[in-house]
């Protein structure tokens, strides 16, 4: 199959492009023209399928099972927007996301959500991202393939919830911008952890920030992280007596996840269609006689026993109790550490972007007065 | 002089950060390798493992399905009385609309010689129900038999009809041997 190559290969080109019309050429109507290509071809002709989110599975199932080989072009289409945005920032959100680019198109009117809820609603992409990964590694589902909103508008065909689902995303999109980048997308967190320490990050003004706040209200992602209000911060008793206690009560948001984690996993590994059938069975052995239940219908005439499905399935809930706390574990750290950066003071003097938060659309440029 | 040794500090833990996640993703690359194929994936049906439940039809991204009966003449038997064509509880036993198996009537069944006919499948009708599968296998060679037809298939990176198969037919196969056709493995079905 040589298209995937030459996927790989116009992914490779719309990241460079990408990267140098953010970084250099500083160009929102280039950008703009690029998702729009993205969208076409990546969205509409090529499917959406295999994208860089949903590859997070497919590398999480080569090193989980053996018996799955992961193709290289999962791989690189995993990888390359990762490696990009260590150097250039989120430009592959900017311009070679489908998913991304769709929800651009049908920003309108967008508002400012509150920090607090910003920051609360953040946190649900870790959470997609560490069920997601439980999933996959498990061998249970690939989660994020299957509730992608935005797959059946690429393909105009979808099951009628995914349909209201997709269609829902881009009317709140028109307000709330990119609702499923900043409030859903996994992949979007490894992102975010890269571009936070990216090389050449873009920045709002090609000099110097003459602090004109013209800039201030432009971002549609509330991304723009303004100078910090010293008199303010004064106020509120930030301090390193604060600092030390929510970074002391890390490990108890850690056990928490851990324990919340530990309980949930006889629920989640039911997910599992293994598991599912198994608990079935023994729940309620009458329903061997249903002759409309495929599932248990075809099981029995499989000539497999109870015992070894059984069997199988403890195989797999035990997966799911390690899993699960981990899953957990890593949940309760990212909420501790959320909280830790409310009372982290950071000096600022200029207008900036956030750079995990920023996705690179570069609309704020057009706002700076600033000649290079 | 002392915002200067912030910024430096500062720009310092960027760069071992930056550098450390370099490191990492590398690992994660160079793991992900040991274990990487050149060829990519395709969903393909083992048909010896179908059971012909019907879910093919009905859970297929794709309306129709992707997947579609493909017919190995190499195996079958030429019936008249084909168990994959005819309804087993028709009241008369000819041809009319009402005693077919198939749904869209996309079997058509073209005399060869007495008492041998030949069964094609019009694959613009198929809509991989599998009845004809069903009934093939149970009273005939096995000859007609589900294939997922890659022109069709737009290879969801997790096929929507793998995750509810009941008997687990439906497997990643290497693109290069995308097919499982019954009979004679080397002929692919027509494209």
């Amino acid at each position: 199959m040589a298209l995937e190559y030459f996927d790989v290969a116009v992914l490779l080109v719309v990241l460079s492009l990408a990267s140098w019309l953010v970084v250099k050429k500083r160009s929102r109507q280039s950008i703009l023209w690029l998702s729009v290509f993205t969208l076409i071809y990546f969205g509409f002709y090529r499917n959406g399928c295999i994208c860089s989110i949903g590859a997070i599975q497919n590398v999480t199932l080569s090193f989980a099972s053996p018996a799955y080989t992961i193709s290289l072009t999962a791989l690189l289409f995993f990888v390359l927007p990762l490696g990009f945005t260590l150097f250039f920032g989120r430009t592959f959100c900017a311009a070679a996301c489908p998913l991304g680019a769709i929800q651009d198109v049908v920003i309108i009117k967008p508002i400012s959500l509150p920090k607090w809820l910003n920051k609360t609603l953040g946190l649900i992409p870790y959470l997609y991202l560490s069920l997601a990964v439980l999933f996959a590694a498990t061998g249970t589902d690939f989660i994020i393939c299957r509730y992608d909103p935005f797959v059946g508008i690429f393909r105009m065909d979808a099951k009628f919830h995914m349909v209201v689902l997709g269609v829902s995303f881009l009317l709140m999109g028109m307000f709330v911008a990119r609702p499923y980048c900043r409030f859903l997308c996994p992949y979007g967190v490894l992102l975010s952890w890269m571009s936070r320490f990216s090389k050449w990050h873009m920045t709002i003004t090609p000099s110097k920030c003459i602090q004109c706040k013209l800039c201030a209200n432009s971002c549609p992602f509330d991304a723009i992280d303004y100078p910090t209000n010293e008199k303010e911060v004064l106020k509120s008793g930030l301090g390193p007596k604060k600092f030390l206690t929510y970074a002391l009560v890390i490990p108890l948001w850690i056990a928490a996840g851990v324990f919340v984690g530990n309980r949930s996993h006889t629920f989640l590994s039911k997910a599992n269609p293994d598991v599912f059938l198994a608990e079935l069975l023994i729940s309620k052995p009458e329903i061997k006689n249903d002759k409309d239940n495929i599932d248990v219908q075809t099981f029995l005439s499989s000539g497999k026993t109870l015992e070894t499905l059984v069997s199988e399935a403890e195989i797999i809930r035990h997966k799911f109790y390690y899993g699960s706390m981990m899953a957990g574990g890593f949940m309760g750290l990212v909420i501790g550490l959320t909280l830790l950066n409310t009372v982290v003071f950071r000096k600022r003097q200029d207008y900036e972007p956030n750079r995990s938060n920023c996705l690179s659309c570069t609309r704020c440029m057009d706002f700076c007065p600033v000649e290079k | 002089m002392e915002n200067n040794k912030t910024q430096n500090r500062r720009k310092f833990i960027q760069n071992g950060v930056r550098l450390s996640l370099l490191l990492s993703l590398g690992t994660v690359t160079a793991a992900a390798l040991r274990k990487v194929t050149t060829d990519d994936y395709v969903w393909q049906i083992d048909p010896f493992e179908c059971t012909q439940c019907g879910r093919c039809a009905t859970d297929c991204v794709m309306k129709p399905s992707a997947v579609k009966c493909v017919h190995a003449f190499a195996l079958c038997g030429y019936c008249d009385l084909c168990g994959g064509y005819l309804k087993p509880d028709s009241i008369n036993r000819d041809t009319a609309a009402e005693n077919q198996l198939c749904p869209t009537a996309a079997i058509e069944r073209r005399f060869i010689e007495e008492p041998y006919f030949e069964y094609h499948i019009n694959e613009d009708l198929c809509i991989g129900c599998a009845k004809c599968v069903k009934g093939c296998t149970s009273f005939g060679n096995g000859s007609m038999h589900l294939q997922i037809i890659h022109d069709i298939c737009v290879n969801c990176n997790e096929c929507s009809i793998a995750r509810v198969c009941p008997s687990n037919a439906i497997k990643r196969v290497k693109a290069s041997e995308a097919y499982l056709v019954k009979g004679d493995f080397s002929r692919k079905p027509k494209a």
